[in-house]
């Protein structure tokens, strides 16, 4: 019988397996239906909303990639006239680096970094909420607005003056200035989301050494969004005050500077390739080691080289505008300081080499997509040294060579580890296995589609063609290599619809899965899959770097949290000594009305500035109804 | 190593195509040269560090493994990660220093002696030729002569948004910025004729912004300077007389200057020398009757968004307007 | 699975205080946040300075007079904050009603300050890149000042409800006490930035 005291809740000491699952699933659960859907704080489920929307993201953008690559595969085509291809290929940009890349690498986080310290939720669930309809907003501003012809069209890093009051006619600058806030904003609120869990929610016993990589590099990139974001939010507010109430931020006839424009932007934008980047230097870590059967070799040198490549990255931001007329002593420091970033991922990449030559090697398909990042992304970092060199970026600058090197980097060193991460945890998301076969078959087409199209570039780089043109002449010897690379990817976008129809048949019918189907030693799979709404039915206690090191047949567990309201443990930092118990607010529906007020303001702001004072309005009422106490246990506690 | 050079230099020419004229690899300018050098440099050094990371990870993953699970000496692992990192750090060093000695002997364009203004338009490259003596400066459009084997200094600067100047054969690029000015050291070698393009998105008509830079036998330089800083070459073709009276009565004048006309607008390239040119409209068509002509009949459907406006005409005066402007030699 | 129990942690308190709250970090990456923020448009002042002729553009340096009397507000009103969030710490039902009314009053009067601090600037946003600086730099911290005071009347009412009297709205206030620390602490510089760098 369970043991209760007057007045107090009721505990999980004492319960059964069945009663426990069955209070815990009631105290836990989102409630079926819209309202539920509409409401869920569950991290788990907005995880997989934020996946499954960054991946929708992903397929326009690629879309709209064919069509550039259509327009391009001969010279003086008619397919698309500049205008719309200026908008396409902002848009490509655009919706890859702010809709795709950082939102899906956070979404991954969202998902995994909760149960891989093994506590129930994130931290601040309801701002978890609020985020994932930020990014919605912003997402579907931008596309409604390329849909009706309005899209942004300076190119996804909006150069002023071209993007300025002068140039830039309309509105289409200022939707893309405003999406940027709508993405940051859901950005940063994830970001202090995994911060704080990472630091105060681990299990009890997962000191600082017995971290995983992917839950480290999650935090360093966390540091990285908060560090850097708030310099494009700068940025892009200027330029919309520029544009609406005639600030001079970037007229270089009242004061202002063009170049002011470029150094926020990259000071943002460095660090913007790292934090898509460091979450897939995560992912491989934890791919590597499952399917290598050991640890990654040289955790203390890993986790310093992924801290090292967190504090470089605010340092090169000027390799952006190596030919925008500054001195050349500054320059070359900044030629120094790019190629010294290539050493810690030098570090990482023997890291992972040595422990593939120490372990025993199992070639399951999330493997394979990593063995495809070393060999491209090693491509993109040597073409990076290249550029980072300041007469040699010269001449490659704006050309297709560095279309070249950032798609190898990204798509080598970032959707590959993606691609596998979504084949390793998707029987943890859905309960059910992908296909092994179609697996091999997409990371076969995808390898060499990839491989096709974009190596060529390099050449047409370095033969003189520049970027962002619509078109270009029949004198230049540049339509063989061109209608290449269009037939190209044409096998590169067979292999990610593959992909997709494997992803998707596999989660209506595919094999079910078990809680370890890998064998793998983090604590997600010491639950079942999918886990619980309450992930974890007592939450475990940790002893050493690899819980579940040879597949242990009892977890040890912490006991005497309650089961009649939400509550998980908050820890110390350093060691993951239990402090207190801790109250996890539960469903709301205020997450999704402020996100509805604040997308108001924002939108109308594109029009008249005095929709930030009249806009705040709703948004203070919504937010003052998100947090004051609704007598529920969890707010009373 | 020597033959390795030689084999890789064979490929990236053959690669770099015949008509090399705006190719990286194919320089023909001291600043380009260095570079080229350096790319050659590199690129071999990077092709190596990437084989040898690929041959480790083929052979980590496909060696042989014993039977029993015994795990290799984590010290020995550690020794050679550890010489791994210590070979990145030299070969970085020694590429940022490689770098840094290229950059030096490229020059600075301040030591040139001979000036030449570039301003950028949207979308048209404005050249001047300043003098101290205003009766001797003139202006042209989108081609730029230089003397062989001189220091040029290409002063950068924009009339709207950034663009940037790039001619690969002779140097890097270098941005035009609104409100800076940059500049750019040119250097030929050899004489000929050199393509670029700007490199920088600058809006509609980006794609069809290029330029010619042609170098000169220094006497050859010297009478294509004279020549330019004439006036307009009277016309006495009776089709170039009647197209003249067309140009100054249509509002070509507001945009266009030829000088010793009336016509003195701004807005647009400098037309007083157009006829000598090799291209129109920004490296978009050889300079000939028929493309002058199809240009002026309608440039919006050649180069749509750029700022000529379609001035409508009739065949008689388009045949005798392009006359005249083929005239200007 | 199977669980085996090792540790039991009944008796853990069911709220954290201090660093063993949540909120208090979550108010402590806000404070980083919007710190970078405030970093930011100073640096974006200096950048500016260090490319004119001359600094300011086309006006006098601001007035000190109500700038200076707003920071003296300011630091004034550190005070109370220091002794509500001791009084929060002693979960003192009283005191810390009283000393949120407090705050409430001392968030609106330097925003009456503030509205004497624009003019003094004796430059409009839209004149040249100084107007548009310092009137953004003024803007942003205004808009902290007003969030924080929104915050602040918020919990007034807060702990004259029903919910007042509960550890975890202790730890709200102490958390909002904090972050009034951090809105005075991020003038300082903005304030030296503004007033004081045109007239070195």
């Amino acid at each position: 019988m369970t043991t209760r005291h007057e007045g107090e809740d009721l505990r999980d000491r004492g319960l059964d397996e069945m009663e426990l699952d069955r209070r815990l699933s009631q105290t836990w659960s989102t409630p079926a239906g819209l309202w539920g859907a509409l409401s869920t704080v569950d991290h788990k489920i907005i995880g997989r909303r934020y996946i499954v929307t960054a991946f929708v993201f992903l397929a326009l953008g690629g879309i709209l990639a064919m069509a550039m690559r259509l327009q391009l595969s001969q010279p003086e085509a008619r397919f698309i006239g500049p205008d719309r291809y200026n908008q396409i290929f902002t848009m490509h940009g655009t919706n890859m680096m702010f809709l795709f890349a950082v939102p899906v690498m956070e979404a991954m986080a969202v998902y995994l970094v909760p149960l891989m310290v093994g506590t129930r939720n994130i931290a601040f669930p309801r701002l978890n909420a609020f985020s994932y309809w930020m990014y919605l907003a912003g997402g579907l501003l931008l596309w409604i607005a390329f849909a009706v012809d309005t899209g942004p069209d300076v190119g996804w890093f909006a150069y002023v003056p071209l993007a300025g009051p002068q140039y830039a006619a309309g509105k289409r600058a200022d939707i893309w200035a405003q999406m940027i806030t709508f993405t940051e904003v859901s950005a940063l609120a994830v970001a202090v989301e995994i911060v704080v869990t990472v630091f105060k929610q681990r299990a009890p016993g997962m000191s600082l050494d017995r971290i995983p990589l992917f839950v480290w590099s999650m935090l360093v990139t966390s540091f990285l969004i908060i560090m850097a974001m708030p310099a494009i939010m700068i940025a892009s507010s200027a330029l919309i005050l520029d544009r609406l109430v005639g600030t001079h931020f970037f007229n270089p006839a009242e004061g202002g500077d063009v170049l002011l424009w470029q150094h926020l932007f990259w000071f943002f934008g460095h660090p913007e390739v790292y934090i898509i980047f460091l979450p897939a230097v995560g992912m491989v870590s934890t791919i590597v080691a499952t399917f290598t059967r050991r640890p990654v070799f040289g955790y203390l040198a890993m986790v310093m080289a992924l801290i090292a490549t967190g504090v470089l990255a605010f340092g090169l931001w000027v390799h952006h505008m190596f030919v925008a007329g500054l001195p050349r002593l500054g320059e070359s420091f900044f030629t120094a300081s790019s190629m010294a970033i290539a050493i810690p991922a030098g570090l990482q990449i023997f890291c992972w080499l040595a422990t593939m030559w120490a372990g025993r090697p199992v070639f399951k398909t999330p493997f394979l997509f990593v063995i495809g990042f070393m060999v491209i992304f090693v491509i993109g970092g040597m073409t990076g040294v290249m550029v980072a060199s300041v007469p040699f970026d010269t001449q490659v600058h704006d050309t297709y060579f560095v279309v070249a090197h950032f798609h190898y980097v990204l798509v080598g060193g970032a959707v590959f580890p993606l691609l596998g991460a979504i084949y390793y945890w998707f029987p943890k998301i859905t309960g059910r296995m992908m296909s092994e076969t179609l697996g091999r078959w997409a990371f076969g087409l995808i390898f060499t589609g990839f491989n096709l199209t974009f190596f060529p570039m390099h050449i047409l780089g370095l033969q003189g063609m520049p970027r962002r043109i619509y078109t270009y002449q029949p004198e230049m010897p540049w339509s063989g290599l061109n209608m290449f690379v269009s037939l190209s990817a044409v096998i590169l976008a067979a292999g990610f619809l593959l992909f997709f129809i494997d992803a998707i048949r596999s989660a209506v019918s595919g094999t079910a899965a078990p809680a370890n189907p890998w064998e793998a030693s983090t604590l997600e799979w010491a639950t079942s899959s999918p886990p619980p709404p309450y992930n974890f039915a007592r939450l475990p206690v940790v002893g050493s770097l690899e819980p579940l090191f040879n597949n242990p047949e009892t977890l040890p567990v912490a006991s005497g949290l309650s089961v009649d309201r939400r509550e998980l443990i908050v820890s110390s930092v350093v060691e993951a000594l239990p402090e207190a118990r801790e109250s996890s607010p539960g469903n709301s529906i205020w997450p999704l009305w402020s996100a509805l007020a604040t997308t108001v303001l924002l939108i109308w702001s594109i029009f008249t500035p005095w929709a930030v004072v009249w806009g705040s309005i709703p948004v203070s009422i919504a937010l003052i109804g998100w947090f004051w106490p609704k007598g529920t246990p969890e707010d009373d506690a | 190593m020597r033959t390795g050079r030689v084999l890789l230099l064979s490929i990236i020419s053959a690669v770099a195509g015949c008509s090399g004229n705006q190719a990286a690899l194919d320089p023909q300018g001291a600043p380009a040269i260095h570079i080229e050098h350096l790319i050659i440099g590199i690129t071999i050094v990077c092709t190596v560090v990437w084989l040898l990371v690929m041959i480790v990870l083929g052979w980590a993953l496909l060696r042989k493994r014993s039977s029993d699970s015994s795990q290799p000496g984590e010290r020995s692992l550690t020794m050679i990660v550890g010489s791994a990192v210590a070979a990145t750090v030299i070969i970085i060093a020694g590429l940022t220093i490689a770098s840094f000695y290229t950059t030096r002997g490229i020059g600075l364009p301040e030591n040139a002696a001979l000036t030449i203004t570039v301003r950028a338009q949207q979308w048209w490259w404005q050249v001047i030729y300043a003098d101290p003596d205003p009766v001797l400066s003139f202006q042209t459009a989108n081609e730029i002569h230089i003397p062989v084997g001189q220091d040029v200094r290409i002063q950068l600067e924009s009339a709207d948004v950034v663009h940037s100047f790039w001619v690969p054969s002779l140097a890097g690029k270098q941005d035009l910025v609104p409100g800076r000015s940059n500049s750019l050291l040119l250097r030929a070698e050899r004489p000929g004729i050199y393509r670029g393009q700007c490199a920088e998105f600058c809006g509609l008509q980006h794609t069809h912004m290029a330029m010619m830079v042609i170098a000169d036998e220094p006497a050859d330089y010297q009478r294509w300077i004279a020549a330019q800083r004439e006036n307009e070459a009277i016309p006495t073709d009776q089709d170039a007389a009647a197209g003249k009276i067309v140009f100054l009565s249509k509002p070509c004048a507001a945009c266009h200057t030829v000088r010793g006309t009336p016509a003195t607008g701004t807005t647009g390239p400098d037309l007083t020398h157009v006829g000598s040119r090799q291209t129109i409209a920004a490296g978009l068509l050889e300079t000939t009757r028929g493309s002058l002509a199809a240009w002026i009949a309608d440039p919006q459907t050649l180069k749509p968004g750029n700022n000529m406006p379609m001035v409508p005409l009739n065949s008689v005066e388009l045949r005798n307007i392009s006359a005249y402007m083929e005239s200007l030699k | 699975m199977k669980h085996s129990v090792v540790l039991n942690l009944s008796k853990l308190p069911a709220h954290g205080l201090g660093t063993a709250s949540l909120t208090w970090w979550g108010t402590l990456a806000f404070m980083v946040i919007e710190g970078t923020g405030f970093a930011l448009s100073i640096v974006v002042y200096l950048y500016l300075m260090s490319l004119a002729p001359h600094w300011p553009l086309n006006a006098p340096p601001p007035d000190l007079l109500p700038g200076t009397a707003l920071t003296a507000l300011l630091i004034a009103s550190l005070l109370p904050n220091v002794l509500i969030a001791r009084w929060t710490r002693q979960q003192n039902l009283a005191k810390v009603r009283i000393g949120l009314v407090i705050m409430s009053l001392l968030g609106v009067a330097p925003l009456i300050v503030r509205i004497f601090e624009f003019p003094a600037m004796h430059i409009s946003w839209d004149q040249n890149a100084y107007g548009s600086i310092v009137w953004v730099m003024l803007g942003l911290h205004t808009t902290h000042i007003i969030t924080d005071l929104i915050d602040t009347v918020v919990l007034t009412c807060l702990m004259f409800s029903r919910h007042g009297d509960n550890p975890r709205r202790y730890g709200d206030v102490s958390d909002n006490a904090m972050y009034w620390n951090f809105v005075v602490a991020a003038w300082l510089p903005m304030y030296i930035c503004l007033y004081w760098v045109p007239r070195l």
